[in-house]
Formats: structure tokens, C-alpha cells, sequence
């Protein structure tokens, strides 16, 4: 029980905190979405980008400028990677391998923050701050805007298929929210004694005589925008598992509450977007009882410590830090995998067999546990129109969602949703278990082993981008699929969400009676969040066997 | 649901094994398939579980195609009695200049002038442009009464196949040969030109699209399992991705889709799509005539006045003096109050209604007695009288029609004729509205005659001294505003409208325009039946949810079923998740598969009659249905295929 009190303790504060914040972040973002007016420095972005803020685009538009956008970001990241060594601030590190170039460029991209490298061991300066800390900013202000783009597109009522300004939502997104959070946030990160600084290597002489070298740099501020932006990339490779990253309990919470932040803030905001607040409490309720859950099952399965290992050591510490503890560990590990984040502060491998399968379904779910920032929203909306179409016929009428009909061509693109992850993933372990190369780079052997690989696919096809670890993943083969993945992973999806987001907007917006299937009650709360685990569920029920499933059974 | 229909419905299963047929539901293709690699596996490498696998893959699409064929079989029958209505017959066709030729009716065209006598049967579909005549239509609409078909007017339509039964007619044709109405008729009942629904299509795609999902589960765990060192052979793959698949809606939705249209025909609607079953469902706003759908459309008398100075018995007498020889439903309602019958005194001369006097009454032994409208009869007497006024002010005020009696040059007073609204309506409507349906009262009357009435039965909506125009700006309006508009009517003059509304139902008694320009021909042309329509088009709505719920709950157990089989030989401790405790891997595969099959046909006679609706809220109705259909889909294969596995492992080799 005494184990269980700072767990729960834990818990209550991070409750009341986002209680306390999400309602006003979120007005907030629905303001920064919808409102006509421009900041001074942001016409000043618009003027150097050559862009028009006020312009209305159509969805296929918008998509462009968000494909255009985020390959130009590739492009840039994978020219830096290759060019590492003549660029400052190098650190005297050389360049980058073209795949694993590809993979980091792909990686910081789209959002995921796969690392095959180690941070402090390949990476200058320039590098880690204007590449990928700027990604870190722009990646996350594109899945907002693609999420506010499809909040508008269900407000909207004959809206001819247009769905608002793209670099509009851009440039907000990284001025309005993710900048000053983000300043505030590193702020009490450095309080809390995280490094900030732009120091070359420091070696010291330990006691024992042998020399060590302690890297530095500005960590706070890239962790804060990590974590707020649900990005993942960690400065060092450990992680937040890192002490100058993540130094106390404190700043473990603070972390977990950065990355939970935004996702629950935008679902807040869908529902003031939509001009129906419950709307957003329903998906807020939907994602949070699905973390609830995980966060439940995790800490359980850590505390519990089921296995031959943990039961001999009393514990099942390996792998994770003494000053987080397993509740700490499990939390984190929960939270990480439901918002797309991807930062970890304890090595998954090290997880008991069934924290480590729930941590890996939390990816599998589609990231809708808040998930990531922005992508989170429309991975959940997309999966409330699905359920609207699966179990609305039931009220006697054809669906509808907010008022917009959903019909065959709606169908299609919702279930091309649908089909696109699942797809992407299981054909993804199938290459990676058969193929040689994909097999050299697996640990263990085994269901253990399998899980590596597992989670590995998982993590890249759902841009969540935590490592189980136990893999080398850092070879041509692996860099090149995983890559592959996150791309499709994130792009593809995007593109559903926008041509989606269209056509509701071109629809009429129906008004609702007693006969519309209400989707702000408790029971579509209900269904939602069955038909989440059930529909999604069932594509991973075999692999799951396979892995972590048969694993803990044995 | 019979033995005998399953076995009428077996050769038309049997034929649609052809997979060509199969193309238009994937999900059925996939089992085909399936069961052609497990045959050709069980061919080549024998076993019990390959063959009892294959057989019941077989079976599943057989009874997949059974469903269809039983619900295609219930219009079969129908369509043999209309048929018969196509016999070739002669008709007698008019040239122009007057004279008659005799031509098959088969050669008729569009426009032809045919003449039809007493005893003859009508050899097309058309309007009367000539002569008034009594006709049989029992053929087709199952009413034994005759009906009066006369040219000109809205009684003017004639249907091909029924029989003239007095007097002469001319009939202009008005269809093609092989588009008559009955041909409709035929092709619906017997669901041979189906057309699929936009809803229908739409689960279609969804359904495809778990399919093809569940391919990739399938095949990803080929090689997965391969590395896991549990290979698994393509046999059991293919009995899991057929256990997966969403068989059971995939199965049943044409037939889900057929049935709906037979539960409006056997109800005398014809719907001529598909589509406007469904939109029924959807409907928002329902349009009501007044007269003969909300009150039944005579007024009564429910209620005397009599002037100061006239006792109640003297206008009684007088009002029933004037109205015992008056036959029409106002006089005989005046009677029926009274309550007394005397019979009309001798000598007695009765005065009709007409037009232009706007009176009727009686002339008996030089007392004249009169009754009729207000002015009329204030004409008549010569004078007015203050007290009469607010008597008929009174009676208009609240929706009913003064009646003023008078006798010589005196004023009696008021008899308040009432438009009596329809038992049981008020209930229907409060049902409507909790349903999410605004009914709205169409009718010709005045502003106060119609708000009156409209409170007493209980509509949201009324609109007064309504125009075929204004009821056709009153749909335009509702569907601008996102609404689906359903109305019935059958005058020429409704056409427009009937064919503006997303649900229109014509009369059948109505004219050839409103036919062809409603969606939906009601046979017995009782209007209420809209609300009928409407609840069938929600039942269908539902059972496609339901059934589709139901599906995919399914396939929790059999994961618990056949994941364990598969894999615990390579790993035993995944026994703990065999919580059927299931006696062999092969038995709990085949098990699954058997359960899958016999699941489409234990659910064929829930997805033909549709599943039980009552009208409610859409939370409420939610709620059950969710109950039922999605916690029940998770737990009843839990309890089937155990009980499966306890036949399925008796037999040897299992």
C-alpha cells in the first residue's frame, strides 16, 4: 500500500493540473483557430513566406502546402545530416549515412522522433537546435493545423470544400501556443535543474581516476518543446531517462504534463470550434478513460511485477530510474505511448512483459490516448465517424456526424483511415521478421525478440518514435523501413483527414432532433471507447499473441 | 420461416455459387475463394479438419446465398399473380379519325386511344379521357369494392390488367410496353432490379474495407508466426480470415435490403426505389393532409346553440326537421346529436344544398325551415340579429363551422359543426416527435379553423389555406434548411410537391401525374400510411446497424477460439486464454468455422422480418439495440461454440 499512495498522489496532482489548465488552453486554441486577426510579427512571417494569411484554401490546397511544407523540411534536415561536418557548431562530428540521414530527416518530420543514433554522439549543435528543434516546433504546428483544418470543416455549413489558411494555422500554432508555452515550460525545467547551455564537452576525472565526458547543451529547451509538442526526440539517447534532462520526480511530472497538455486542450477546443462544447468533453472523455486504462494496466503490471526476474529481485526496477520508481516509470511509459510522444525515462525492453504489450497497444490504438498533438483529435474523430456509420443505423436513421451526413464517398476515406496504419504496420513486421537484415538487428530471440521488432514497427507507423530498445536499429535496412513507415504513417492519414475535412465543409450542416444519434452522452462515450478497442483491437489481437501476449504467459 | 421455403429458396442458392454473382459483396467473394483453396488443399493432402473445414466454408456461402434467394422468394409468389394480369389480351384501339381497330395489347404505344367496355380488362396503363366507369381493381391493389374511374379530374388514372366493370371508357395509354406500373410491381416484389442504396452501398464499402483489413492480419501472421516457430498452414489461416471477415451482415445484407421492400408491399406500398425506404428512415418533417389523415374529413355537429328567447328543444326539432332528409354527413351528424330519428313528415318537400344558396332544409305544411351558412341564411330570413353574430363568431373562433337555422323569418341559432380529429392520432404524433419527426398540418381552411384543430390532434406545425404552391415552398424551405421532407398526395396539383419531397407517397386512386411523380404508390391510398413508411424505413436502418454490430462483436470470440488453437502447441502456456476450454485446436477451429456459418442462417428470419421496433428516442432506441445486438454479438459465440465443440469433438479425427 505505501508503494500505491505516491502513485496515486502522483496521478492527482497531474488530474488537477490539467483540470485546471485544459478548459484555458483550450478556449484558448479555438481562439487562435478561428480568429481573424494578425499578430505584428506574424504578418511579418507571412510577408518572408509570400503567403496571403486571410486566404480561404481548398482542402486539396491545403494539403498541398502541408506535403510542400513538410518534403522541404525533409529535404533541409537530410542536408544538414549529410553536410554535418562542414556546417558550425559541429562538434567535429562527421556526416550522417545517407539511410540514416533519411531516417532522422523522415523521423523529425513527421513528428515521430525515432533516434537511431545516439544524441550526444552524432549530433552538433546546429544540428540538434536549428534542425531539429525547429522540426520539433513546426512538425507538431502541422498535425494542429490539420486537426483545426477538420474542426472547421464540421463547423462549417456549404463551405465549398475549403478549410481554411494552412500557413495561417502554421504560423499560430508555433507563435501563439507552442512558443510561449514552450519558453515557459523550459523555464521551470532549468528551475527544476535541467542543463541549459551551449558548452563544448567537459571531461572530468572521476574519483577512481578515469576520465569522463559530460555533454552539455541547451537540453531544457529542447525538452520542453519535446514533451509539449508530443515530439519525443530526446538531447541524450537515454533519454529523459538522462539526469540532465529529467533530474527529479518533479520534473517527471512537469514532463508528463507538457506532453499530455495540448492533445486534451485540443479536443477542449474541437468542441468550442464546432459550437458544441460537449462535443469536445465527449472525445476529451473517450481519450482519457482509454489512458486511464493503460495508465491502470501499466502501473499495475510494473508494481505487480509479474516474471521469473522481478519476482527474484523483489522489484521489477531493471531498466528504470530509482528516482522515478515503477509508478513513476509506468506513468510515463503510459502517457509516452497514448500521445504519440515517444520520450521515455525507463527502457521498455525492461518492462514486465505485460507493461511492455499495453505501452505497445497504447502505439497500436492509433495514438487517440490523448495522442499526438493535433493528430490525436482526428485520429479520434475518425474513429467516432466510424462508429457513428458502424452502430448509428441503429437510432433508425443513415449516420450522421455534427450534422454532416456520412455517406459512400465519406465512408471511403474514413475507412481508407482505417485500413492505412494497420496496413502499413502489419505489413511492416512482415518484412522485418522474414527479411535477414531485419532479423540482425533483433536482441533476442523469441517472443521477446519479437516484440522488439514489434514495437519498433508500431512506434514508426504511428509517429510515436519510442524505442523498446534491445534492437539495433541503426542499419540501412531498418533505417529505410522505418523511415518508410513514418512517412506513410503520418502523410497519408493527413491527406484522408484533409479531403474528409472538405468535403464536410462543402456539405450542408443538418440540424439535430430527438431522432440524431446524440454523440455527446455518456453511452457514445461508452461506444467510442469500445469500438476503439474492439475495431482497432482486432487487427493486433495475432501479433500481440505473438509477443508480448505469449510472453507474459510463459 | 419454413422448411418448405428453404428448400424453394435451395436451387436459387445453389446458383448463385456462380462468382460472378459474388462480385457485388466482396466479403462473400473472399469465403468463395477460401473455400476453393481449402478444397483444392483437401484434395491434394487429405484430413478430417481440411474437410470438415472446407465443407463448412462452402456451406457458409451457401447459406450466404440462401438468405437472398429465401427473401427474393417471398416476392415470388406475388409476382406469379401479377404475371398472370399480362396476359396478351385485344385491344380495341382507336385511330383518329375515329373508328376502332382490334391490336394485341402488347403492341400498344404511349398515346394510343383505346376503348374499353363493361367486362373487358385494360390492356394498359393510362388515363380515362372519355366516359365514367366502375372498375375492378382487386388484382392489384387485394380491395374487392369497385371504384369509379371518370375522365377529367384527379379519379382519371387507370391501371393496366384491371376490369371494367359498367359503361364505356377511352383510355389514353400512358406507358411503354414492359414499363407499365405492374411491370414495376413485378420487378420489385421479385427484387430482380434491385438497385442497391446509397446506405447499403456505403456498408459495402466498409465491409470491403475490413475485409481487406483482415487480409492483411491473415497475411502478415503467415510470416509472423513462421518466425515464431509456430508455421501455420493455409488452412487454418483461411478458417481464421473467414471467421473474421464480417460474414454474417455481408451475408444478409441484400437480403436485409429485399425484405424491407416486401414489408412495404405486403403493407399495399409500392416503393419504386430502394433508396426512398431509406430516406424514409430519415425523414425530418412529415407532411399531413389534413382531411382523411388527421380527421376524417367530415364535419359533425357536436353541439346546439339556440338564440336567447329559443329554448334547446326548438332548434332541435327544427335543426332535426332539416336534416331528415339530408344524406350527407353533416345533416346526418345533426341527427345523430339530436338523437331521435322521427320519420320525414308526409307532404314534406326537401330543399338540397346548393352552390348558390348555400342552404338546405325543408318545406312542410307551409312552415319552411332552412339551414346553412351564416350569410346565407341571415339573407334569407332578411334580417340579423346581434346575439347570432357572437354565437357564430364564437363557433368560428374555435375551428368549427357555424351552421345557422332558421324557421320563417325567425332566427333559431347555431349548430357547431366540428371536424372530429382521428381516434389515436394525438398518440401517433407525440410518437413522431419522440422520434425527432416534426408533422406538419396541411389544409384549406382558414387560419383559426386550422389552429384549432391542429391543437386538439396535437401537430407542431399547421399550414392554413394551403396552395399546391405554398406546400412546395413549404418542402423547398425545410430542405434548404437540411431537412427530409415526406408528404402524400394525389391530385395532378400535388405532382410537383410529391415530387420535391424526398419521401413522396401517391394515392393510388390518384391521377397517373402524382404517380409518376411520388416516389412511393400506396394501394390501399390510406395517407396515415406514411407514418407506416417511415417506421419501415427506420426498421430497416436499424437491422442493417444491429446485424453489423452484431458481426464485428463476433469476432472477440472467435479470436478466443481459434488464436489459442493455432498457437499452443508452440507455446502452451497461451492455454490460459482457451476460456471456452474447447476440447482440440481442431475441433475449437472447426467450431468456429461451423458457428460462422450457422449464424447466417439462425439470423435469416430476423433479417427478413426486421428486427423489433418500437418508436423512441434515439438514445433510448440506442440503448437497447446496443444491449442486444453489440453485448449480445460478444457473448453469444462464446456460449456456440462451446456447445459446437461439445458435438464437433465427437467425431473422429477432431
Amino acid at each position: 500500500m505505501s508503494d500505491l499512495a505516491p502513485a496515486l498522489g502522483q496521478l492527482a496532482v497531474l488530474v488537477v493540473a490539467l483540470a485546471v489548465s485544459v478548459p484555458f488552453l483550450g478556449r484558448y486554441l479555438a481562439h487562435v483557430y478561428t480568429s481573424p486577426k494578425h499578430l505584428r510579427v506574424e504578418r511579418a512571417a507571412y510577408r518572408v513566406l509570400r503567403v496571403d494569411p486571410d486566404a480561404d484554401q481548398h482542402w486539396r490546397s491545403y494539403a498541398m502546402s502541408v506535403l510542400g511544407f513538410s518534403m522541404v523540411g525533409v529535404l533541409v534536415l537530410y542536408a544538414f545530416g549529410r553536410l554535418q561536418q562542414h556546417l558550425p557548431l559541429s562538434l567535429g562530428f562527421g556526416p550522417l549515412t545517407p539511410d540514416g540521414s533519411w531516417n532522422t530527416a523522415v523521423s523529425f518530420v513527421t513528428n515521430t522522433n525515432w533516434q537511431w543514433y545516439s544524441g550526444e554522439a552524432a549530433l552538433g549543435h546546429l544540428m540538434q537546435m536549428s534542425g531539429l528543434t525547429v522540426q520539433n516546433f513546426v512538425s507538431a504546428a502541422v498535425g494542429m493545423a490539420v486537426a483545426a483544418a477538420f474542426a472547421r470543416g464540421l463547423a462549417r455549413s456549404g463551405g465549398h470544400a475549403r478549410v481554411g489558411s494552412f500557413f495561417t494555422d502554421l504560423v499560430r500554432g508555433v507563435v501563439r501556443v507552442l512558443l510561449p508555452i514552450s519558453v515557459l515550460g523550459a523555464a521551470v525545467l532549468i528551475l527544476l535543474g535541467v542543463v541549459q547551455n551551449l558548452a563544448s564537452n567537459a571531461d572530468l576525472t572521476t574519483l577512481d581516476g578515469a576520465t569522463q565526458v559530460l555533454t552539455g547543451g541547451p537540453v531544457a529547451s529542447q525538452e520542453a518543446i519535446k514533451q509539449l509538442g508530443t515530439n519525443g526526440g530526446g538531447f541524450y539517447n537515454v533519454n529523459a531517462a538522462h539526469p540532465f534532462e529529467n533530474p527529479t520526480a518533479l520534473s517527471n511530472l512537469v514532463s508528463i504534463y507538457l506532453m499530455l497538455l495540448i492533445p486534451f486542450a485540443t479536443a477542449w477546443s474541437f468542441g468550442l470550434i464546432v459550437k458544441d462544447r460537449r462535443q469536445g468533453l465527449a472525445v476529451l472523455s473517450v481519450m482519457a478513460t482509454l489512458l486511464t486504462i493503460g495508465v491502470g494496466l501499466l502501473t499495475w503490471a510494473e508494481m505487480a511485477a509479474p516474471g521469473t526476474a522481478p519476482q527474484l529481485a523483489g522489484a521489477a526496477m531493471e531498466g528504470k530510474e530509482a528516482r522515478f520508481g515503477e509508478a513513476g516509470s509506468a506513468l510515463f511509459a503510459a502517457v509516452t505511448t497514448g500521445t504519440s510522444t515517444g520520450a521515455v525515462n525507463s527502457m521498455h525492453d525492461s518492462l514486465t512483459a505485460p507493461g511492455g504489450g499495453v505501452a505497445l497497444f497504447g502505439m497500436m490504438l492509433g495514438e487517440i490516448s490523448p495522442g499526438g498533438v493535433g493528430s490525436g483529435l482526428y485520429g479520434m474523430l475518425m474513429l467516432a465517424i466510424l462508429t457513428v456509420f458502424l452502430c448509428g443505423l441503429m437510432v433508425g436513421r443513415t449516420p450522421e456526424y455534427l450534422g454532416k451526413k456520412i455517406s459512400q464517398r465519406e465512408i471511403v476515406l474514413v475507412a481508407a483511415y482505417v485500413l492505412t496504419t494497420p496496413i502499413l504496420l502489419l505489413a511492416g513486421i512482415a518484412v522485418a521478421v522474414t527479411a535477414s537484415d531485419g532479423v540482425a538487428g533483433l536482441q533476442e530471440s523469441g517472443p521477446h525478440g519479437f516484440t522488439e521488432a514489434l514495437y519498433a514497427v508500431a512506434s514508426a507507423a504511428n509517429n510515436n518514435g519510442s524505442s523498446f530498445g534491445g534492437l539495433t536499429s541503426g542499419t540501412p535496412f531498418w533505417n529505410t523501413l522505418l523511415g518508410l513507415l513514418m512517412l506513410f504513417g503520418r502523410f497519408l492519414p493527413m491527406l484522408i483527414v484533409l479531403a474528409l475535412a472538405g468535403r464536410f465543409s462543402a456539405q450542408q450542416r443538418l440540424p439535430q432532433s430527438a431522432g440524431t444519434l446524440p454523440t455527446h452522452r455518456p453511452l457514445f462515450v461508452v461506444l467510442l471507447t469500445g469500438v476503439a478497442l474492439v475495431v482497432v483491437g482486432l487487427n493486433y489481437v495475432p501479433v500481440l499473441t505473438l509477443g508480448p501476449i505469449v510472453e507474459s504467459l510463459s | 420461416m419454413n422448411a418448405l421455403t428453404l428448400r424453394q429458396a435451395l436451387p436459387g442458392a445453389l446458383r448463385k455459387l456462380d462468382p460472378r454473382e459474388l462480385v457485388r459483396t466482396p466479403v462473400m467473394l473472399v469465403v468463395w475463394l477460401g473455400a476453393l483453396l481449402t478444397t483444392i488443399l483437401s484434395v491434394t493432402d487429405p484430413s478430417v479438419l481440411g474437410w470438415s473445414v472446407t465443407v463448412w466454408l462452402w456451406l457458409t456461402v451457401i447459406f450466404g446465398n440462401l438468405a437472398e434467394s429465401v427473401a427474393e422468394g417471398r416476392g415470388k409468389a406475388q409476382a406469379a399473380s401479377l404475371r398472370a394480369l399480362q396476359q396478351e389480351t385485344t385491344a380495341f384501339r382507336q385511330r383518329t379519325d375515329g373508328s376502332v381497330e382490334e391490336v394485341p395489347s402488347t403492341s400498344l404505344r404511349k398515346d394510343d386511344l383505346v376503348v374499353v367496355v363493361a367486362g373487358q380488362r385494360i390492356p394498359g396503363d393510362g388515363d380515362v379521357v372519355e366516359g365514367v366507369a366502375s372498375v375492378d381493381e382487386s388484382a392489384v391493389t387485394g380491395e374487392s369494392a369497385p371504384v369509379i374511374r371518370e375522365s377529367g379530374g384527379d379519379r382519371s388514372a387507370v391501371t393496366g390488367g384491371t376490369t371494367v366493370l359498367s359503361d364505356r371508357i377511352v383510355v389514353r395509354i400512358t406507358s411503354e410496353p414492359g414499363q407499365s406500373f405492374v411491370d414495376r410491381m413485378i420487378a420489385l416484389v421479385e427484387g430482380s432490379e434491385r438497385q442497391r442504396t446509397p446506405n447499403e452501398v456505403a456498408l459495402n464499402v466498409l465491409l470491403s474495407a475490413l475485409t481487406v483489413c483482415f487480409l492483411a492480419v491473415v497475411g502478415s501472421l503467415w510470416f509472423v508466426a513462421d518466425f515464431s516457430g509456430a508455421q501455420q498452414s493455409v488452412l487454418v489461416l483461411t478458417a481464421l480470415l473467414v471467421c473474421l471477415i464480417p460474414t454474417t451482415i455481408g451475408a444478409l445484407l441484400s437480403a436485409i435490403g429485399i425484405a424491407g421492400m416486401d414489408r412495404l408491399v405486403r403493407r399495399n406500398v409500392l416503393a419504386m426505389s430502394g433508396r426512398a425506404v431509406e430516406a424514409a428512415g430519415d425523414v425530418d418533417v412529415l407532411l399531413l393532409d389534413k382531411t382523411g389523415t388527421i380527421t376524417y374529413g367530415n364535419r359533425r355537429a357536436s353541439e346546439l346553440l339556440p338564440l336567447d328567447g329559443v329554448t334547446q328543444r326548438e332548434l332541435a326539432d327544427a335543426a332535426l326537421l332539416a336534416s331528415l332528409a339530408d344524406e350527407t354527413p353533416e345533416g346526418r351528424s345533426i341527427v345523430d346529436l339530436v338523437g331521435e330519428r322521427p320519420d320525414v313528415p308526409a307532404g314534406a318537400v326537401f330543399v338540397e344544398f346548393s352552390a348558390s344558396t348555400r342552404m338546405s332544409g325543408l318545406d312542410v305544411d307551409g312552415r319552411s325551415i332552412r339551414k346553412g351558412a351564416a350569410s346565407a341564411v341571415t339573407a334569407w330570413v332578411g334580417r340579423t340579429d346581434p346575439g347570432l353574430d357572437v354565437l357564430v363568431q364564437q363557433v368560428s373562433e374555435t375551428g368549427g363551422t357555424p351552421l345557422v337555422v332558421a324557421e320563417q323569418d325567425r332566427l333559431l341559432g347555431v349548430v357547431h359543426l366540428k371536424d372530429v380529429v382521428k381516434e389515436g392520432m394525438r398518440e401517433r404524433f407525440d410518437e413522431l416527435r419522440a422520434m425527432g419527426i416534426r408533422t406538419v398540418m396541411i389544409t384549406g381552411d382558414n387560419a383559426v379553423t386550422a389552429k384549432a384543430i391542429a391543437a386538439e390532434a396535437g401537430v407542431d406545425d399547421v399550414l392554413a389555406e394551403a396552395t399546391p404552391e405554398d406546400k412546395l415552398a413549404l418542402i423547398r424551405k425545410e430542405q434548404t434548411g437540411g431537412r427530409m421532407v415526406a408528404m402524400c398526395g394525389d391530385g395532378t396539383n400535388d405532382a410537383p410537391a410529391l415530387a420535391q419531397a424526398d419521401v413522396g407517397v401517391a394515392m393510388n386512386t390518384g391521377t397517373t401525374a402524382a404517380k409518376e411523380a411520388g416516389n412511393m404508390v400506396d394501394l390501399d391510398s390510406d395517407p396515415t400510411k406514411l407514418i407506416d413508411v417511415v417506421e419501415i424505413g427506420k426498421q430497416l436502418l436499424i437491422t442493417r446497424g444491429a446485424l453489423t454490430t452484431f458481426s464485428v462483436a463476433n469476432d472477440v470470440a472467435k479470436y478466443f477460439a481459434v488464436l489459442p488453437a493455432m498457437f499452443v502447441v508452440a507455446f502452451p502456456g497461451i492455454d490460459v486464454l482457451n476460456v471456452m476450454r474447447l476440447s482440440s485446436p481442431e475441433s475449437a477451429i472447426v467450431s468456429a468455422v461451423v458457428f460462422n456459418a450457422l449464424i447466417i442462417v439462425a439470423l435469416i428470419p430476423l433479417a427478413l422480418r426486421g428486427v423489433h421496433y418500437k418508436p423512441a428516442s434515439a438514445t433510448a432506441l440506442l440503448r437497447r439495440n446496443l444491449l442486444v445486438y453489440g453485448v449480445g454479438g460478444l457473448v453469444a459465440p462464446f456460449v456456440g461454440i462451446k456447445l459446437l465443440d461439445l458435438v464437433v469433438s465427437l467425431i473422429p479425427g477432431l
